[in-house]
């Protein structure tokens, strides 16, 4: 069993990768959406025991309507309508971004190993997998310039949250619940994408359009 | 107590509701008017923990919502003047978010509960982030955006310093909750690396929302496009909320030992930010952008009065409520003087004294107070920082300290002498007629001008103890 | 079943085999394209066409640009005594002759790209020059599968890597092991000029990487070189057979067979992926390769920690 828990959590960082990697917009769109079945699979997976069965259900069955299915409906649904479907180049290459991305993941394997565990029981990988989901999330948002890879980035970081915040769902179930409303903002990002058609670049290089924004 | 958070709630469905434009900011003035009733109540007599401990009110909490509440009152009564002449626009979301955002602001001061703290943290950023847009053009919109994408994601890594706190709180024997009396009580409990982990993020996080450097990018452009009114309640209100939830995971972290690291940590963002903002002041040509840096400045003050303890714990007290009011003062007058000259860049203000006869030299004395000046009360409250520093023999701070505040003054100074003095130019004269100053539009800067040089002369005693009950909560005394 | 008698199984089936898997490719690809396709046995009869023809040879060529193709199948021959092939053992078994494994299929390109430099065209030039980097990035990839694989298994021979040691592996290190399985198929690949990484059937020069090599040569030479492609994709094809097999079974024909099977199911899924993948921008197979590498590295740090 400890076995396939392993390579869910791989998936997900894999999947981290992939976003990092890729140009189009809909394969990151799709790639989130993927990840986010993945992490309605993680309290299934986890949760061990038969305690708390009605709220590993509620988990489940909340990130995997939120995350799989709803946000990556309303960002396709963004992206649709306008022309843009690939990432111009970001701040940080294509390839230069997914071995960063990855590098930070390594760091994030090996250090975990050294912290010791507070909550007994804890899977080894899923402080990893948080952290360096965590810090793709970041490095997808500081360097991608469309809005719709800002928040591609926005939901991967808050994926990684999210995972971390299972190892609360012991002791303290209402927090993680707490973690999807985190979902709120995006869902809320993605409304704004669509309502006010902001398709295009957000990059203080981007010269002709934010002179003035800029000290 | 719960009064305080629901009425305003309320008030923000109805503002929501009711079609009639006229009157909308009426329900404005009323929901503060039932704020600051509250809170004075609350102030004579305090109230029981409510929620089960999740809500109650301490020192430091009643300090932020007094501070909030006198803002809000006095921005309520501006926003009278302001929204009748904004009848361009559709007051209905910008009234009704302001109400939410109160509602939010008060349940970060009272919240006792780590999580709900967060979760109305959350709340105040998307309350807020439509109103940016007021203004409705093009630069405004890219500043709704980085405002929203910037301290979503610092709420992101709060989230993620929360969870790591309450992990700190489940090794053996740990209090495995996150209440603030639970975490103070099993402070040595608590497992350190974990909670230096969850500090760390904790404090980029809260700190991004605060706006110290250097997470602070957003905040030149929202303050800068975002409508005067708006930005005083931000840099008055939502600045002092998000460090009021710095404070307090500073002290849990003194209470588990962590101390030391946190104080050096704040002491080392404090004089960044305050480097940060003296460096982006000097000749900076719009003069909204320049109060949003004039903010980074004061967050730094604030976050190195804490970090350095001890006296300079209630210089920071002191000035989290100098500071807000003054902030108040600043940003209404530069949304006054922005309509009337119709521009907020330096090359198009001048003679803003004679255009604007009172909006004009209260922006000036509010410049003075905000950057120390005597009698104004700030210079007290930096003095005090300034003295804690000298007492607890950090040299180095403190001589950095005193040089961004000259080097900050001069910067400032220039532009604000060159916007106030002079003579105004060509066809200014016709604008003010028509946007310059009313009873409505300058009373309520005045007011919080003089309020501030009230407060230099003389400090009450209610507030004196409160002050001194908050900085004792922080010092653990 | 004994020990040479197995090795002499393997051994001919190496030599007879691999045609056949190009045609199992060429045929998926026609039937996914909804045409009938050319016969199972074409590859053999085009060999045979092939060692039919005479050669004609450049006057600006030398004795590299002849010995090329002979190097190059001299090399994947004994690249082939390395590598178990059906049988439990290889025919050839010491410690660390992975890396020996990868330095023949590295001979056997340098002679390929230095045949085609001989020639003294700037386009083979431009050619080798693309051969050269995409082998290069997918080098570390496949290393690190194969230090993978030595820090799962314990050993460091290919039988042992390939083989018995598997068994065991698969049941503690189940996704480090599928990792590096994806990651050497990648390799593959790109090793084997397939789609995504190349295209083996455009006749556009500018979108050439390993045709470009092969463009000069004619006759005998043309055959011996086919041939040797095949004997490469039928080792990587082995490499990862033996791998997702996993040394289940113990029972030598049952293995066998399974090997067989396996092979046509490498067959297959290059042809499927072939059918629906069209060929990547040739800035995006650095992105391709690397992104192999980091899934390999992956499961060298799972297996460390």
């Amino acid at each position: 069993m400890t076995g396939w828990t392993d390579l869910l959590f791989i998936l997900v960082l894999v999947l981290d990768l992939f976003v990092l990697a890729s140009s189009r917009l809909r394969a990151g769109i799709r790639a989130v959406a993927a990840q986010g079945v993945l992490l309605s699979l993680l309290p299934v997976v986890l949760s061990g025991d038969a305690t708390e069965t009605r709220h590993v259900a509620i988990l489940a069955v909340g990130a995997l309507v939120v995350k799989a299915v709803g946000i990556p409906w309303l960002l396709a649904r963004a992206t649709r309508e306008s022309t843009v479907s690939r990432e111009v180049t970001p701040l940080l290459g294509f390839l230069p971004s997914l071995v960063l991305g990855a590098a930070g993941i390594a760091a994030a394997i090996w250090f975990a190993a050294d912290l010791p565990l507070p909550v007994p029981g804890m899977h080894p990988l899923l402080v990893p997998t948080s952290i360096g989901t965590v810090w793709c999330g970041l490095l997808l948002i500081v360097t991608r310039r469309k809005a719709v890879g800002q928040v591609l980035g926005f939901l991967v970081l808050e994926n990684g949250v999210f995972v971390l915040g299972l190892l609360l769902s012991d002791f303290m179930p209402s927090m993680v619940e707490v973690g999807v409303l985190l979902d709120l903002l995006a869902a809320v990002f993605v409304m704004g994408l669509v309502m006010f058609d902001i398709q295009r670049a957000f990059s203080s290089l981007d010269t002709e359009k934010l002179a003035s924004l800029k000290d | 107590m719960l009064l305080l958070v629901a009425t305003p709630l309320l008030l923000a469905a109805l503002a929501f509701a009711l079609p009639w434009p006229r009157h909308r900011p009426l329900v404005l003035l009323a929901g503060a008017l039932a704020h600051a009733g509250t809170v004075a109540w609350i102030w004579g007599a305090p109230p029981a923990p409510a929620l089960g401990g999740w809500l109650a009110v301490d020192a430091a909490g009643l300090l932020v919502l007094a501070l909030v509440s006198a803002l809000f009152l006095v921005c309520a009564a501006y926003a009278q003047g302001y929204l009748a002449r904004r009848r361009d626009r559709d007051s209905r979301g910008f009234v009704g978010g302001l109400l939410v955002l109160l509602g939010a602001v008060s349940v970060v001061a009272l919240s006792q509960h780590l999580g709900l703290l967060w979760v109305a943290i959350e709340l105040t950023t998307l309350s807020t982030a439509p109103l940016i847009y007021f203004n409705q053009n093009e630069r405004a919109l890219e500043a709704a955006w980085k405002y929203l994408v910037t301290c979503s994601v610092g709420i992101a890594l709060a989230l993620l310093g929360t969870f790591l706190l309450a992990l700190a709180s489940a090794g053996p024997g740990g209090p495995r909750s996150l209440l603030l009396a639970d975490l103070l009580a099993g402070g040595a409990t608590l497992d350190r690396p974990w909670l230096r982990f969850a500090f760390v993020f904790l404090l980029a996080g809260y700190g991004t929302k605060l706006g110290l450097a250097p997470f602070h990018a957003w905040k030149p452009d929202a303050y800068g496009e975002a409508p005067g009114l708006l930005g005083a309640l931000l840099s008055g209100g939502v600045t002092s909320v998000a460090f009021l939830a710095l404070l307090r995971v500073l002290q849990v972290c003194r209470a588990a030992g962590e101390g030391p690291f946190a104080r050096q940590a704040l002491v080392g963002l404090g004089l960044l930010s305050i480097g940060f903002a003296a460096v982006f002041l000097v000749r900076q040509r719009d003069v909204k952008r320049m109060l949003a840096y004039s903010s980074v400045e004061h967050m730094g003050i604030l976050v190195l009065g804490v970090g350095i303890g001890g006296a300079a714990t209630t210089g920071a007290f002191l000035h989290l409520v100098y500071n807000g009011l003054t902030k108040g003062a600043l940003f209404l007058t530069a949304g006054n003087i922005h309509r009337a000259f119709g521009s907020k860049q330096v090359e198009h203000l001048r003679g803003a004294a004679r255009v604007l006869p009172v909006s004009g030299p209260v922006f000036l004395a509010s410049f003075l107070a905000i950057t120390g000046s005597p009698p104004f009360a700030p210079f007290f409250s930096e003095f005090a920082i300034l003295d804690g520093a000298v007492k607890a023999g950090a040299w180095a701070p403190a001589a950095a300290y005193l040089v961004g505040l000259a080097v900050i003054f001069i910067g400032m100074g220039a532009t604000v002498l060159r916007v106030v003095q002079g003579a105004p130019p060509e066809g200014a004269g016709a604008a003010a007629a028509a946007m310059g100053d009313t009873a409505l539009t300058a009373g309520p800067p005045l007011l919080l001008l003089a309020l501030v040089l009230a407060l230099g002369l003389w400090v009450p005693g209610p507030l004196r103890a409160v002050v001194a009950a908050a900085a004792a909560l922080v010092e653990g005394g | 079943m004994t020990g040479p008698l197995l090795t002499a199984l393997q051994l001919l089936g190496f030599l007879s085999l691999p045609p056949l898997l190009l045609g199992v490719i060429g045929r998926i690809k026609a039937r996914v394209a909804g045409r009938e396709g050319p016969p199972l046995l074409q590859p053999y009869r085009d060999l045979a066409r092939l060692v039919r023809k005479g050669t004609v040879y450049s006057r600006t060529t030398t004795w590299v640009f002849r010995a090329g193709p002979v190097v190059g199948l001299a090399a994947v021959l004994a690249a082939g005594l390395l590598v178990p092939l059906g049988a439990p053992a290889a025919t050839v078994a010491f410690a660390g002759d992975f890396a020996l494994l990868a330095a023949l299929l590295g001979l056997a390109r340098f002679a390929t790209v230095v045949a085609a430099l001989d020639t003294g065209s700037s386009f083979e030039g431009m050619g080798a020059a693309r051969e050269v980097t995409f082998s290069a990035l997918a080098e570390p990839a496949l290393f690190l599968g194969f230090v993978s694989l030595v820090r799962s298994t314990g050993g460091t021979d290919l039988t042992h890597l390939l083989g018995d040691g598997l068994a065991a592996a698969w049941h503690t290190d189940g996704p480090a092991l599928l990792l590096v399985a994806l990651s050497i198929f990648v390799v593959a690949l790109a090793e084997n000029a397939r789609l995504p990484v190349d295209d083996p059937a455009t006749h556009l020069e500018l979108t050439m990487i390993h045709e470009v090599m092969v463009l000069d040569h004619g006759g005998p030479d043309l055959a011996l070189i086919q041939y040797g492609a095949a004997l490469k994709l039928w080792l990587f094809g082995a490499v990862v057979v033996n791998l997702a097999l996993g040394a289940r079974l113990d029972e030598p024909a049952a293995a066998f067979a399974a090997f067989l099977g396996g092979q046509l199911a490498f067959a297959v899924a290059i042809g499927l992926v072939e059918s629906t993948m069209a060929r990547l921008r040739l800035v995006r197979i650095p992105q391709l390769l690397v992104g192999a590498s980091v899934l390999s590295a992956f499961a060298l740090v799972l297996l460390l920690r």
